[in-house]
């Protein structure tokens, strides 16, 4: 299990953690010029899975680069959760971290317990819900992104029928998987989502045969919500088109890679640490998505004819715009209304996602 | 729908812990509790990937996969068998000790593309059917030549084989190194076959079934083979129900192979209790050699 797994049972209570930032309670004063500041990171996973810790590896490069010698960074990577993670923090604010990024849901009570015997050192904690006055948390709408995608997927599929491979039936996933059916049938009203659960984060074998499985029924365009890479290296074996996920996944370009959802931690990572330099940092929760320029939508490759490249970039930018991915008329999978015409969810709603829209034929495990 | 092309992802499903577990199965024969399997199996994956993107040849993977887990089986050898280290902790940190490695050495490897595997008759490629003619081998091995009898002697009373001049040390080494190979091999088939790039720590737990799989099959090759394409079987039918829109029990079917591996011992252990036969597992199983004369 890793860092998203609790994200079910850490739903309901996750709902604060999608509202606007708290009142601000300004922290300390500004770092001195010529005085560093220490920043450091955990990671869950090696910087080199080539998805999410990598990720937010590049938002600590991006902070040095940015900032120059004016900070100093470090991490420690293989994090496992639970316990040893509190001893990862520790030894962090000892060695002089004023700001700590902890960058996985289940780092979420390590975070907490350090916090509370380190008053002065600020964290933020990335997908929990759990803050304090100095503890922040941050997320992504990776579901903005499935609806480009989508868009893509369903211009693109010749026999009409996309694969999805879901990790775990959770929030975050469900979103997704709604989200991107919305879109495929928008340009394609005869698409077929078939979706397959792997029940895991990161199994490169297991993700490979759930491709195969999928190809084997007909499918020729996949999306997948897992980390490894594994199903883009089974399309370019047997056709067919996928996405990156989490990551550009550039090494798969221009085919079977048509384009990727990024987590793009930089510009928040920037934004974070120049706050403390400045002594404006404050405790706070934020949801971010396309506008805010931490989903971002990955290179449309030249496997993508024109048409198809331009309506997924509309899509995108009318996200961008403020059009919400969820927006009704919109029915449950058994029928029942969920949204009227023209309404959208709240975010409370959206973090405890646990239904299929109308028209997905695959069941959720139970 | 459970046609050929089901029957040939299984196959492929199977084939990594088919290897694995004939190559377990043989050691602990030998009277060898290797708990090293999946640091086996991910330094093959990693030695058979960088091999083959280098010559530009699967088969050339393959060699190096296996090289590398008999080398690294081998530091588990001199430990146990010359320096009478306790086998369940040195396989544990073998297990570990590959999983570090790699993840250290495997960095370059990262995003580069595999070989392109060539298939075989039938579809299927040739390293499928390496691993289905290793199972009659491997038992007509134990069971009907002298080498085989040796090594079994030595894993079921080892104090016996060594009065009776046998040298305990060199055919466990010799077993352990076999075992080491054949892990090597079912990893290199994840990186280069089934999964085509490497990734840190991509098998995933498979030696660990494989593991479960040789006391699923009452250490023999023909149970060997039934377990691995139960448990890679399992895999793959839920995996192309689901594509298929079935609805299927996910959990359930993911807990069927232990399930059945836990009914299996439970039978196992009925008949020794209620018939006095003996169990399945060689007499001197994890158990120290040491000459005192």
């Amino acid at each position: 299990m890793n860092r998203r797994t609790l994200l079910a049972s850490a739903a309901a209570l996750a709902l604060t953690a999608m509202l606007p930032a708290l009142p601000a309670m300004a922290q300390g004063t500004p770092i001195p010029e010529g005085e560093k500041l220490k920043v450091g990171f955990i990671y869950v996973g090696p910087v080199g899975d080539g998805g999410w810790s990598y990720q937010h590896d590049l938002g600590r490069k991006a902070i040095e680069a940015h900032y120059g010698d004016r900070i100093e960074t470090s991490y420690i990577e293989n994090v496992p959760e639970g316990a040893d993670a509190e001893r990862a923090l520790t030894q962090l604010a000892l060695a002089g971290n004023k700001l700590i990024f902890a960058t996985s849901f289940g780092f979420m009570d390590a975070v907490i317990n350090t916090a509370a015997k380190f008053p002065d050192v600020r964290f933020e904690h990335a997908t929990g819900y759990k803050r304090a006055e100095n503890v922040a948390t941050y997320d992504a709408r990776f579901y903005e992104g499935r609806a480009v995608l989508g868009t893509i997927a369903g211009m693109m599929t010749k026999t009409n029928k996309v694969g999805f491979i879901g990790s775990f039936p959770i929030p975050e996933v469900m979103q997704g998987i709604n989200s991107t059916f919305i879109h495929l049938r928008k340009v394609n009203p005869d698409v077929e989502l078939k979706v397959v659960w792997a029940y895991t984060w990161f199994d490169p074998a297991k993700e490979a045969d759930a491709a195969s499985a999928l190809l084997a029924e007909g499918v020729d365009v996949i999306l997948q919500h897992t980390d490894s890479t594994a199903p883009l290296a089974k399309l370019q074996e047997k056709g067919g088109i996928g996405f990156g996920q989490a990551s550009d996944m550039a090494a798969f370009k221009p085919t079977p890679r048509v384009s990727a959802i990024i987590d793009n931690w930089e510009p928040y990572y920037i934004k974070r640490v120049g706050e403390v330099l400045d002594g404006t940092w404050a405790s706070h929760g934020v949801w971010l998505g396309i506008k805010d320029g931490e989903v971002g939508i990955g290179e449309i490759t030249e496997a993508v004819p024109a048409e198809v490249k331009a309506a997924a970039e509309a899509m995108r930018d009318q996200i961008a715009g403020g059009y919400h991915p969820f927006t009704g008329p919109l029915n449950k999978q058994d029928g029942s209304a969920w949204l009227a015409e023209g309404q959208t969810p709240t975010d409370e709603e959206l973090a405890s996602m646990d239904f299929f829209v109308e028209g997905i034929t695959a069941q959720i495990p139970r | 729908m459970i046609g050929w092309t089901t029957l040939l992802l299984l196959m492929s499903a199977a084939t990594p812990i088919l290897f694995a577990a004939l190559g377990e199965a043989i050691a602990e024969r030998s009277g060898v509790l290797n708990l090293g399997v999946e640091g086996m199996m991910i330094t093959g994956a990693l030695a058979g990937f960088a091999a083959a993107h280098a010559t530009g040849s699967p088969l050339a993977g393959f060699v190096a996969g296996a090289a590398a887990g008999a080398a690294i089986s081998l530091i588990f050898g001199v430990l146990t068998q010359y320096l009478l280290t306790n086998q369940v902790a040195t396989g544990l940190a073998l297990t570990m000790f590959g999983l570090g490695l790699t993840a250290m050495f495997g960095r370059p490897y990262e995003g580069v593309k595999a070989p392109s595997m060539p298939g075989g008759p039938l579809g299927v490629n040739w390293a499928i059917w390496l691993g289905l003619a290793l199972v009659p081998v491997t038992w007509f091995v134990l069971n009907r030549t002298r080498r085989g009898l040796i090594l079994r002697g030595v894993g079921e009373n080892h104090d016996a084989a060594h009065a009776l001049g046998y040298k305990v040390r060199l055919v466990r080494l010799t077993a352990i190194a076999i075992g080491g190979a054949l892990a090597g091999i079912g990893g290199a088939y994840v990186s280069i076959a089934t999964v085509l790039q490497w990734t840190e720590g991509m098998t995933a737990g498979a030696g660990w079934i494989a593991l479960a799989i040789v006391v699923f099959a009452g250490w023999s090759p023909w149970g060997v083979l039934a377990g691995a394409w139960l448990f890679g079987g399992v895999a793959v039918l839920q995996l192309r129900l689901q594509a298929a829109g079935v609805a299927v029990p996910v959990q359930l079917l993911s807990m069927a192979p232990y399930l059945a591996t836990i009914i299996v011992l439970v039978i196992i252990s009925a008949r020794q209790k209620y018939r006095g036969r003996g169990s399945a597992a060689p007499g001197s199983l994890g158990r120290p050699f040491h000459a005192t004369r």
